[in-house]
């Protein structure tokens, strides 16, 4: 039983090589490549990022003192926002086609196969998302110092917040209304990432060293790799099995 | 006689306040085909997904080779080919693409054999075809084609034969008994008439399990 | 099941909901009556035997409302984490409904929480209202009360519901701690070091007496209240059962 060695094929008149990946990088290669191929899903979350955050303007006041005081925490609550609205497409055509089944059923680990989709998932949102920020920033007026508190918090805090949004997601991927329910689930277990994620901006702005806020982030990023995927995979044998 | 290969022990299921079945029992030995008879909404997928694995909504014991399904959950889903309800096939990929996938969660299958696969399940000239463009008998062909490439011994078939044409069904039952010929397990349901003969075994879940 | 070779036999006995509907029966009155007493004793100790607080004066007097109400809404969740823990490991048809019953009764308790602490700040601050640390931190716990009724409503099957609540309760039990000290730390941020309950010097006898009466007499009543809805809970699942249908028609 070889999982990783090439196989020629022996119709000499074929010519592909089929070699076969693990179950992380055959999970992630799919992944990305299903949402290569279905291109619309890529940007929605980051137009509406866009326009959360163009809101507030519109909402309160356009005043450069007050959006500047307020964008870290803005452009944060508009990544939340737009991860949050992400997540419940994570699982849902794989339930529908009857992939999810398959993966359940298989005896590689669950573990593998949860973390290169939750992985694949934020290369697709959170991490446009990140890249994006700047240009939010440059709009709510952030001063330049905090840039870069923007882009590194976003680049430790948005897999926490993809890892998190799974659970729900795989609480909810056999119910009808699984959208708002998601956020009702996921957003208390948000708070300590924003909390310590706009705080970092927050810090950056006024000059204070960034290392405390990212070493936090960072422990809530290993906390989540560690444990976000057991209760994303009991919640999928659980969710599919009713 | 050795162990038999896989052996339900007083299965309980109630579905919606409705009792499916229980007091269920019974028992598979290599090289059998069963199939699984009894009236719609009698349990038939249900029990299937029981013994997939799938659904845990149930009471009772069900025995691997001897062993508690709850101590042999892995090496279970290794020997274990299900084909469900859905066809379990991406529409945005091409049937190649998905076969290679499922070789990634199955490794013991044998992707050299893939394209001939395709052509046995009729579907040569549809290998890099996204599947959203292939009809929805096609798609169950692609799901079927791992029945070719996969080494597992058992097979849990749900209605494999629905949407396929006579002289594919006809394959099938060949390729069914040649399976369990070279000892392999074969628990399947279907409405078609199987011209098996007496291959099969037939189990009523209504007369089995007393409920109705 | 593998397990049921090792469980002690009352362990296994609390598996019956028969059981439990016969035990709850015998212990309710105890623990109604319990409960009446302290609360009476203690709401009469607090509103008219315990001095008034030098800095605030009488309003102070609902922290004996407050705080036990604190401390119960925190013990719910973790009783309704452990109970679905036990209903998932051991599929305990008996623990998944103390854990459905806990949800409802918790978030009411949060509720009463933060309504006694929100009557508590608008003579002490001056609004209704106030993003402190406990505060804040009942509020979130409250979210994830409703969170978990949420999802137990939307999911049909009785038993994926509870085991699925079971999966989101264990979850949020893990975020509590980093949720407390993220708000705590948040709070520092924003708030000069403001007067709290915590900051007190210790609080004198007549004080706390009270407020421990106050305290065990909202445990029984929450037993009460809990085992008055498990009661029903058991009758309403169970009622196709023929010892339910006796109680009923005998």
């Amino acid at each position: 039983m070889n999982d990783s060695m090439p196989n020629q094929s022996a119709d000499k008149s074929m010519a592909h090589v089929y070699k076969v990946d693990g179950p992380f990088w055959g999970a992630l290669k799919r992944d990305l490549l299903l949402s290569y191929r279905r291109k619309s899903d890529l940007v929605n979350p980051l137009i509406f990022f866009l326009m959360v955050a163009t809101l507030f303007p519109l909402g309160v006041s356009p005043d450069p003192t007050f959006l500047a005081d307020v964008a870290p925490g803005v452009v944060w609550v508009a990544a939340l926002l737009a991860t949050l609205l992400s997540m419940d497409s994570l699982f849902r055509s794989d339930f529908e086609d009857g992939t999810l089944e398959q993966i359940l059923l298989s005896p590689q680990p669950l573990y593998l196969v949860v973390l290169a989709k939750v992985l694949a998932h934020w290369m697709l949102t959170g991490l446009p998302l990140t890249l994006l920020a700047p240009v939010l920033g440059v709009m709510l007026f952030l001063p330049g110092d905090g840039m870069w508190g923007l882009v590194l918090s976003l680049l430790l805090g948005t897999p926490t917040l993809s890892l998190i949004g799974a659970i729900g997601a795989a609480l909810t991927v056999g119910l009808r209304k699984g959208g708002v329910l998601i956020s009702l689930l996921v957003l208390p277990l948000y708070i300590p990432v924003l909390i310590f994620g706009s705080a970092a901006v927050q810090g950056a702005v006024t000059g204070l060293p960034l290392d405390g806020y990212l070493a936090i982030l960072g422990a809530m990023l290993s906390l989540g790799l560690v444990m976000a995927p057991l209760a994303i995979g009991a919640a999928l044998r659980i969710s599919v099995s009713g | 006689m050795s162990t038999p290969r896989l052996k339900i022990d007083n299965l309980f299921c109630e579905r919606d306040e409705r009792v499916l079945f229980e007091g269920l029992s019974f028992e598979v030995n290599a090289g059998e085909v069963i199939q699984i008879e009894g009236q719609n909404g009698s349990g038939k997928t249900t029990l299937l997904r029981i013994l997939s694995g799938l659904s845990r909504h149930f009471e009772g014991d069900i025995y691997w080779q001897g062993e508690h399904l709850d101590s042999c959950a892995e090496s279970y889903r290794e020997s274990l080919l299900y084909f469900g309800h859905q066809p379990g096939v991406k529409a945005v990929l091409t049937p190649r693409e998905n076969l290679q996938w499922y070789a990634s969660l199955h490794p013991e299958m044998d992707l050299s054999k893939l394209d001939n696969a395709l052509i046995k399940v009729g579907l040569k000239g549809y290998e890099d075809v996204p599947c959203h463009t292939l009809s929805a008998g096609q798609n169950r062909r692609v799901s079927l084609a791992r029945l070719y490439l996969s080494s597992a011994p058992l097979w849990i078939l749900d209605e494999p034969f629905t949407a396929i044409d006579k002289r594919g069904v006809a394959e099938k039952e060949a390729l069914i008994t040649a399976h369990a010929e070279q000892g392999g397990t074969v628990i399947l349901t279907t409405h078609h008439e199987l011209a098996m003969g007496d291959k099969i075994r037939r189990l009523n879940l209504d007369q089995l399990a007393g409920t109705l | 099941m593998a397990d049921k070779k090792w469980m002690p036999r009352w362990f296994y006995q609390l598996a019956s909901p028969r059981w439990c509907y016969e035990i709850t029966g015998k212990l309710l009155p105890f623990f109604a009556v319990a409960a009446v007493l302290l609360l009476v004793t203690g709401t009469v100790w607090a509103l008219v035997f315990a001095p008034a607080d030098y800095q605030q004066g009488n309003s102070f007097r609902i922290i004996y409302i407050h705080v036990p109400s604190s401390i119960l809404a925190q013990s719910c969740y973790m009783l309704m984490a452990v109970a679905g823990a036990i209903g998932l490991i051991w599929k305990m048809k008996v623990a998944d409904m103390v854990a459905k019953c806990c949800a409802p009764i918790g978030a009411s308790i949060a509720v009463l929480s933060l309504a006694t602490g929100a009557i508590w700040g608008k003579p002490t601050w001056g609004a209704w209202w106030v993003w402190d640390a406990r505060l804040t931190s009942m509020l979130i716990l409250f979210f994830l009360y409703l969170g978990i009724i949420a999802l137990n409503s939307a999911i049909e099957s009785e038993r994926t519901a509870a085991q699925s609540t079971a999966v989101l309760a264990l979850v949020g039990l893990v975020n509590i701690p980093i949720i407390k000290y993220s708000v705590d730390w948040w709070n520092t941020l924003h708030q000069p070091a403001t007067f709290t309950l915590t900051e007190r010097p210790a609080m004198p006898v007549e004080m706390w007496v009270p407020l421990l009466v106050m305290a065990i007499g909202f445990y029984c009543f929450f037993a009460v209240v809990m085992m008055l809805r498990l009661r029903n809970e058991i009758i309403q699942r169970e009622r196709r059962s023929s010892w339910v249908r006796d109680l009923i028609t005998g």
